[in-house]
Formats: structure tokens, C-alpha cells, sequence
């Protein structure tokens, strides 16, 4: 961490960014209520990001100096109402920026009159000196499930095989679009109904009331977006299960699914299990003729391959793709670098996680939010082989110095685009090693 | 009648300046007419994101080669700014910059101790911080709604570390909530650069012109050759060097008389380098004035008719043939002001109909206080004028309603996120980057053959047309597109 507390090279964005994770429900809106920049600062931060009514179609009050002095609500209440008659969606949340945070705006107040009307619309404050937007995803998910889903009167736990996954941030996680749907079809292959909650394949608002009836949740975190699972513990009484980093490749992704299905028996969920295991085992085995394919090559060729790989990412992908690599690749993962801000309290347990990877050899891991440090620590470092590192768009400069390998997995990715790939689960294991050798065959020209 | 005062730490707004309007409907004459007396901008009862000065002062500071820039405020403030690291990148060959430096920026990341105790021990720290980790020649900050609410003395801070670091180390403030315009962030970092940087001159260089633009494509460098001159490009690829000596040259251009009105006018009136008294040279009217004007700031008049004589003799032909294409073809322009302008005169030139413009701000005058300034005047008695004339802060809801009922042949934008909904209604939509590439003779041409290709080549966008998601409601796009501007039906 800097003396100073600075950051440079932000991997993340502050609270108001969690507005993507509005975008990222079908058809809902988020109003801004900020500064006329927070908006553009986000889009361009997520890039290619607007989804349904995001970046520049977002209604935002723009503050100007006279609402900064005289307060903005009333600015704040017309442009609802007109929202109402200009776009065409199922959810609004009003997001607050640090202008509103600061002169005090009675968001709460005012979102109350719409709501008596019976507008689906929730407010929560986000201003951006509040949080980052990892800690903010949870503020926004637990405002629209206390101020939405709640109201439906939807019985808890009265479906047995449903749950409610809690995973990937949307935008922030690069693959989230992918992670999600991945999810949901290993989930569905043990039996078991997934609301994912965002992207083209949840259920959009419908989804969102619907989350009480789950009889129990999945937290796929190193520690964001942990608030969700507990809030919806203590509200429906659904316990969780946790799994603290995001499955990539074969050993994780069993280890995930066989703990759901556990889980899932321990909570009385009707699963027929023999059919969830033989889904797991032929999963696995389409894996392993891939890796099987794949083995000559890793051993063989002969021009040069990365042996060893600097990670900079959230926590989550950072135990993840250490273990992948180590096991399943053979790639050995040297210091690595938890960018994402993990609270102290989490620390520890992620730094045990990534410890576990092996018993024969240490992996040092640095919490370092302020990146500009974590690669001026790599500047330094020198391992024998080719090396390899796997960052955001920052750090393909930092690869070009070292004459390094470089994949682009964090944000912000201006030098990749990732669609719908996914990295969890045993195809998003093999979509990480086509990403990797497509990069270094690359440089072969 | 500008205000120019560079002993107050942060430069007087654009509003209250120039008299900069973000709310206007009518036409392009109309508005000509209407700027000469004070206007009174217009309030919206529906807005939708905009933009802020501050990524606007962090675009000219951030490609300054050997500085380093700081923001005070949260992350958030500064989280769009890799952008400008990536382009600083990858269009340094333009610059022949060989070597393309990583890009120094950095957050004060305030959090919400920071909003009750106030943030300049923090900003304070991370200058220093800065100052040991990157060595910069120097140090820009930028302030935020944040910083500025709590009433930091960033100025202070500044001055003081300068003194400590031996490094100038320059204030800029640009927070978002401080102009409508967020334009004033260019002005606000010139502001910034020409109190702390620019130094008197202690001579008069006749072979360095000023050149006030973006990163576009180095043409100036061969249209200065004849003149005997080379561009100085402000501030995009500049240095510490560059800058400090930008008061030695001969005479200031601009490429968008947006972007350098200010900086332009600072040149003239404290540095005593003169702005060229011509907007910048789009369509062969305004390239003819354009070089003109330079021939006579230089005393060099005879070598402006020489280029102008073979420009005609080498280009007329090849635009000729673009505007056998082009003509009577319906284009609606949406882009910053100036460059708006400009567009407009491209699309006069080759014989296309300007059906409308969503422009996103006006400056009822410029700094320099010339007529000659004003690229819309000019594009209204050049080539006539332009209806659906419209001053609209990218406000999407109404450039969608616009486009839905005019339906133009092309959509010129400059700006990302407006070419989107051309596409979304199966309009052939063409964004250029590169200010300098409609500029001159050789621009019309470039441009002109664009169009014919974005045009011909729709089948992209007829397509996506049937695929569309539109998230506005029918009744939106049944209303007048101006009806929540004050004055408008709803309003």
C-alpha cells in the first residue's frame, strides 16, 4: 500500500460504478442523481457497457453549482417523473453520486413517493467516496431485495431446488456474462435451478421476486458480495454455501459442484443423485480428452512457452488461476497481486486459500489496490524462463518491458473485447488455456 | 470582453465567459443571429448523462510526454482516464514519438474520513509520493465535485509543493459541477498550464507555429514547410519544454476553435503571439481565409496564394468527382461545437444537405472577440444555412426522437456513444477521430470518399436496424424532440 493512500492504475471504479450492476438487469434503469461526469467516468471505465438503458441513455440530474448550494431533489423528482415517459422499463434504482452524498439530498424521501404510486423504484446511496464498486454491488443488489423483491410477497424457501447464485460482479467481471449462464447450466445438471439475477439468461425482474422462494444461496466470492448472502440469510432464513474463489478447470469445478450437491442434500433438495454425479463425471471427462489432446503440445513444443505467470486481479480470479495454472497447465505461479481492495478482515482467509495451492512451494500474494506498486514490484522480480502475466490493460506495457507474455483478463481491457466467453467451470478452464497459447503463438510470426 | 485573468486559480466559466449555451432549437441563422445579444440558456425537465470537465482537463494534461497527473478526489473521478493512456499509445507514431512512455496517473482516492477532515494532507502526501515513484518534470492535479465541496486548498497545496520539489506543480480546476459546459476543463487546464508553465517570451521565433488540437494527424508539418515553419503542438504530445516556450512562436492555429479559444486567446494577449484571425480551414471558402490570414501574420502572403493555386490545380478535380456522388444527399451532423461547425461546412462543400445538427454546446463569441472566429457564421453565408439547428449536451432521448423523424442518407458524429443510434435506425453513421482529417483540400476529398463508402456500405446497419433494442417508449418518439427544453410543451 502507498504511504500515501494513493492509487495508481485503477483496476476498479468507485461506488457509483455499481450502477452496471443495474445494466446488467433486463430492462431496469439507473438514474443518476450526480455530477454531470460520474456517468461518462463509468462507461468509460466498463467500456462497451451500456446494455438496455445504461451509459449515455441513463436519466442523471447533472448537478450544477446551484444545486451543490440549494440541494438538487427537486431537479431530482421531475426527472423521475419524466422517466417514467420517456423510457420503457421494469425497474428504475436512483444511485446517488458524491455531490448528492455530500449536500445531503433526501433520496430515501422523495423515491418514497414514487413507490406510493406503485413504482417499482428503489433508491441507495452511492457516493463515490463512499466505497468501491466491488463493496457497492452488494449495497445496490441488497436495496433492490429489501425495497423490491421483498414487496412481492413471495413465500421463502418454498422451492426446494432453487437458489440464488451471488458470483460474478457484472461489468467488473469481464466474463461475467459468461460465468453466469455457465453457472447456471452446471447448476441445472445437478439438478438444480439457478436465479443468476443479471444478463440475457435470468429472468429479469420476474427473477427478483422470486429470490425468497429459493431454498438456499450460493456465494461464489472471496469475500464481495458476501453482504448479499448474509442479508438474505437473515431476512428468508436461507443458508449458504460458499465456495471462495471462482471455479476454473476441472478440480475446482468438481470441488464446487460436489459441494453443491451436498449442500443441496443436506437442504433437503430433491435430487436424484446418481444422475447430478454421472453429469459431473461426463463434464469431466469431455475436459479431460481436451487436456488429453492438448498434453504433447505443452510438453513438446519446442520454440518456447511461459513457465511461469505474475497474476493482477481480484482476489477471487487470483487463487483461481494460480491453482489452475499450477495443476492443469503447468504453468507455476510466482508473486501475485490482489488488486481489488480486499478488506483486512478477508485477508488473511484468501491468503490461506492461496497457500493451499501446494504443499512443495510458497506463493507469495501482495494486497496492492494501488497497481502502479504491484508492478513496479514485478519490475524488480526476475525468474528464470518465460514469463507470463495475466492483468488489465495496464499491463500490457509493463509485459512489453519485460518481454513477458501478456493475457488481458482484468479491467479496464481496452486491448480485448470479451463477449459472452466465460472462465468458470471446465470450459472456461479451456477457454483460459486457448487464451493463453493463442497469445504466445501469436508472437510467433 | 473575454475575461482573461491569469492571476485567479481557476479560469472563469464558459458560461459567464464566452456566453456558452447547452439548450437551443431553431436554426443555424437564427443562432448567428441570436449570439450577437446575451443569451439565456435553457433548462431541461429530462436530462440523461452528459460529461464533466474533468476528463476533459485530465485529456490535456494526461499526453503531456513527461508529466504526471494526479486527481484529487475518489477513484471513480479518474476511472475513464486509461482511455487516454491507450491513446496516447498507440497514436504516438503520429508525433514520431518512438518510444511511447506508460502514462502517469494517479488517484488521491478519497474516501468518506477524507470528505469530514478534508483531503490535502492526502493530496500533500501523494504529490510526494508521485514526485519519488515517477520523477515527472511535472505534476498536474485535477480537483472533483468531491475535493471542491469540502473546499480543499488545492491551490496551496500546489504552490507550496512546487516550492518543496523544485518541479511546477500546477492546480487545475475542473470540477464537474462548476460549468454545464464541459468544455471549460479544456479551458481550465490552458488556464492551469498558462499560469504555472508558459514563460515570457525572450524572443520571437518566426519558423514555430502554435498548433492547438487533439491528436490528429501531423499535417501541419507539410503545410507549414512552404512558410518556412514547423508545428508546435499544443498540448497532446507536448513537453515541459514545448509548453514553456509556446510564448517564442511565430502565430497560434487552432484545429476546433472550441478546443483552443481560450488558450489561443491567452497566447495573444499575455504572450504576445498572435492567433490567426481565421476559424479553422474546413471547405476550400474557409481553407482559402484560413491560409490567407496565415500568409499575412507570417508577411508571407505570396506563398499562401502559391499553395492555394496548386491545392485547387492538384484537388478540384478529385472533389469534383466526390460531389458528383454526394450530392443531394440528406447528412445530420452531431458533434462538439466547433467541429460541428466545421462538418457543416465539409457537407456544404460537397454539395450535401445539411438536414440538421445536434450540437452539443455554442459559444456566442470566442476569446479573441473576432468575428472571423465564428465557423457558423461563416458555414450560414458560405453555403447557406441549416435548419433543425439544435444545441443539445448529447442528450441521446432527444437525438433519437430527431433522427427517428428525419431519417438522413448519413449521421456524422464526433463523439463516442452517438453514432450507436444511427446504426440502431438503419442510418449509415461515420465518426472520424481525427480532427485533421476533413481539414484543406486534401480533407474533402478524404472525407467526401468516406461518406460515398459508409453510405454505399449499409448493409451493417439495415440490419442491425431489425435487431434493435430500443428502450424508448412510443409516446417519447411521437413527441416534438425539443419538448422538455424550457420553452418546449412539456417543459
Amino acid at each position: 500500500m502507498s504511504r500515501s493512500g494513493l492509487i495508481e492504475q485503477e483496476r476498479y471504479t468507485c461506488a457509483i460504478g455499481a450502477l452496471q450492476s443495474v445494466v446488467a438487469i433486463p430492462r431496469a434503469v439507473p438514474i443518476l442523481h450526480s455530477g454531470p461526469g460520474c456517468g461518462d467516468m463509468i462507461a468509460g471505465f466498463f467500456e462497451r457497457s451500456t446494455g438496455y438503458a445504461g451509459g449515455p441513455t441513463s436519466p442523471c440530474t447533472n448537478f450544477t453549482e446551484t444545486d451543490v448550494v440549494f440541494g438538487g431533489i427537486d431537479k431530482l423528482r421531475q426527472i423521475i417523473s419524466n422517466t417514467y415517459k420517456v423510457l420503457d422499463t421494469d425497474l428504475q434504482v436512483v444511485l446517488t453520486g458524491c455531490t448528492s452524498g455530500i449536500v445531503g439530498d433526501d433520496i430515501g424521501g422523495l423515491v418514497e413517493e414514487f413507490k406510493e404510486e406503485g413504482k417499482p423504484i428503489v433508491s441507495v446511496e452511492t457516493a463515490g467516496f463512499k466505497c468501491n464498486n466491488f463493496e457497492a454491488h452488494s449495497l445496490v443488489v441488497n436495496a433492490i431485495i429489501d425495497q423490491y423483491s421483498d414487496f412481492y410477497g413471495t413465500k421463502p424457501r418454498t422451492e426446494k431446488n432453487r437458489v440464488n447464485l451471488i458470483a460474478s460482479i457484472p461489468y467488473q467481471d469481464a466474463f461475467w456474462k459468461g460465468n453466469l449462464v455457465e453457472y447456471k447450466r452446471l447448476l441445472k445438471g445437478l439438478g438444480i435451478d439457478a436465479n443468476i439475477l443479471f444478463g440475457p439468461y435470468c429472468g429479469g425482474v420476474k427473477e427478483w421476486q422470486n429470490i425468497p422462494a429459493a431454498n438456499f444461496n450460493i456465494l461464489v466470492s472471496p469475500w464481495y458480495g458476501k453482504p448479499i448472502a448474509d442479508n438474505l440469510a437473515s431476512k428468508y432464513e436461507q443458508p449458504y454455501y460458499w465456495y471462495h474463489h471462482i471455479p476454473i478447470g476441472a478440480n475446482q469445478a468438481e470441488e464446487f459442484l460436489y459441494g453443491v450437491l451436498n449442500f443441496a442434500i443436506e437442504n433437503e433438495a430433491e435430487i436424484d443423485e446418481e444422475t447430478a454425479k454421472s453429469f459431473i463425471e461426463r463434464e469431466s471427462k469431455a475436459y479431460y480428452e481436451e487436456i488429453d489432446n492438448l498434453a504433447t503440445f505443452l510438453l513438446e513444443f519446442r520454440y518456447g512457452l511461459p513457465n511461469h505467470v505474475h497474476i493482477l486481479h481480484d482476489a477471487g480470479y487470483v487463487a483461481a488461476l494460480s491453482k489452475f495454472l499450477l495443476h492443469e497447465v503447468g504453468i507455476i505461479p510466482k508473486e501475485q497481486f490482489v488488486t481489488d481492495n480486499a478488506p483486512l478482515e478477508f485477508q488473511e482467509e484468501i491468503r490461506a486459500n492461496i497457500a493451499a495451492t501446494s504443499n512443495k512451494r510458497e506463493i507469495k500474494v501482495y494486497f496492492e489496490p494501488d497497481a502502479g506498486a504491484a508492478q513496479d514490484m514485478i519490475r524488480k522480480l526476475s525468474h528464470s524462463g518465460r514469463g507470463l502475466i495475466i492483468g488489465s490493460g495496464w499491463d500490457k506495457e509493463l509485459a512489453k518491458e519485460k518481454d513477458y507474455d501478456f493475457l488481458s483478463a482484468a479491467l479496464p481491457t481496452p486491448y480485448r473485447l470479451v463477449l459472452t466467453s466465460n472462465y468458470c467451470g471446465f470450459t472456461g478452464g479451456l477457454r483460459v488455456i486457448e487464451d493463453i497459447y493463442n497469445t504466445v503463438l501469436s508472437t510467433y510470426k | 470582453m473575454s475575461e482573461i485573468n491569469l492571476k485567479s486559480p481557476s479560469v472563469t466559466i464558459r458560461e459567464t465567459r464566452i456566453n456558452s449555451i447547452t439548450g437551443y432549437q431553431g436554426s443555424a441563422d437564427g443562432l448567428v443571429a441570436a449570439s450577437k445579444c446575451l443569451m439565456k440558456d435553457k433548462n431541461r425537465t429530462f436530462s440523461q448523462c452528459v460529461g464533466c470537465a474533468t476528463s476533459k482537463a485530465a485529456c490535456m494534461t494526461i499526453l503531456i510526454q513527461d508529466g504526471a497527473v494526479i486527481s484529487h478526489g475518489p477513484v471513480g473521478c479518474s476511472s475513464c482516464l486509461h482511455e487516454f493512456a491507450f491513446t496516447y499509445r498507440v497514436n504516438s507514431y503520429l508525433r514520431e514519438v518512438q518510444n511511447p512512455t506508460q502514462r502517469k496517473i494517479f488517484s488521491t482516492n478519497l474516501t468518506e474520513k477524507d470528505t469530514v477532515f478534508g483531503g490535502t494532507a492526502k493530496l500533500e502526501a501523494t504529490i510526494r509520493e508521485v514526485k519519488e515513484r515517477v520523477n515527472p518534470n511535472v505534476i498536474f492535479v485535477l480537483t472533483t465535485c468531491a475535493a471542491g465541496i469540502i473546499g480543499d486548498d488545492v491551490g496551496n497545496v500546489c504552490d507550496e509543493a512546487s516550492q518543496e520539489l523544485s518541479i511546477p506543480v500546477v492546480a487545475i480546476f475542473c470540477e464537474g459541477f462548476r460549468s454545464r459546459v464541459w468544455t471549460t476543463g479544456f479551458d481550465a487546464a490552458y488556464h492551469g498550464i498558462a499560469r504555472k508553465l508558459i514563460k515570457s517570451a525572450k524572443k520571437r521565433r518566426d519558423d514555430i507555429i502554435n498548433v492547438i488540437n487533439f491528436w490528429g494527424t501531423d499535417i501541419f508539418k507539410e503545410w507549414f514547410a512552404p512558410f518556412g515553419a514547423v508545428p508546435n503542438y499544443i498540448t497532446p504530445y507536448s513537453t515541459l519544454a514545448s509548453l514553456e516556450s509556446s510564448s517564442e512562436s511565430a502565430a497560434t492555429v487552432q484545429a476546433c476553435s472550441t478546443l483552443g479559444s481560450y488558450l489561443g486567446a491567452v497566447l495573444e494577449k499575455e504572450f504576445g503571439v498572435p492567433e490567426i484571425p481565421a476559424a479553422p480551414p474546413y471547405g476550400i471558402a474557409q481553407t482559402d481565409r484560413w491560409f490567407r490570414a496565415l500568409g499575412r501574420i507570417l508577411d508571407k502572403e505570396e506563398i499562401a496564394e502559391q499553395i492555394i493555386a496548386e491545392k485547387k490545380e492538384k484537388y478540384l478535380p478529385e472533389i469534383e468527382k466526390v460531389r458528383e456522388k454526394l450530392k443531394g444527399k440528406r447528412a445530420y451532423v452531431t458533434a462538439g461545437a466547433a467541429h460541428g461547425h466545421a462538418l457543416l461546412d465539409v457537407l456544404g462543400e460537397l454539395g450535401m444537405r445539411a438536414v440538421g445538427a445536434a450540437i452539443f454546446h455554442h459559444d456566442c463569441r470566442y476569446d479573441s472577440g473576432r468575428d472571423e472566429n465564428d465557423q457558423l457564421a461563416q458555414r450560414v453565408s458560405d453555403y447557406g444555412n441549416v435548419p433543425n439547428f439544435n444545441v443539445c449536451n448529447k442528450q441521446e432521448f432527444e437525438l433519437v426522437n430527431v433522427l427517428f423523424k428525419l431519417r438522413p442518407d448519413v449521421l456524422l458524429a464526433r463523439h463516442g456513444g452517438m453514432t450507436l443510434w444511427g446504426a440502431k435506425l438503419g442510418i449509415p453513421a461515420l465518426l472520424i477521430g481525427d480532427e485533421h482529417y476533413s481539414m484543406g483540400y486534401e480533407g474533402l476529398v478524404n472525407y467526401g470518399n468516406r461518406l460515398i463508402e459508409v453510405i454505399e456500405n449499409d448493409e451493417f446497419v439495415k440490419n442491425l436496424e431489425k435487431h434493435a433494442v430500443n428502450p424508448y417508449t412510443k409516446w417519447w418518439l411521437a413527441q416534438e424532440p425539443y419538448a422538455f427544453l424550457e420553452g418546449g410543451a412539456i417543459a
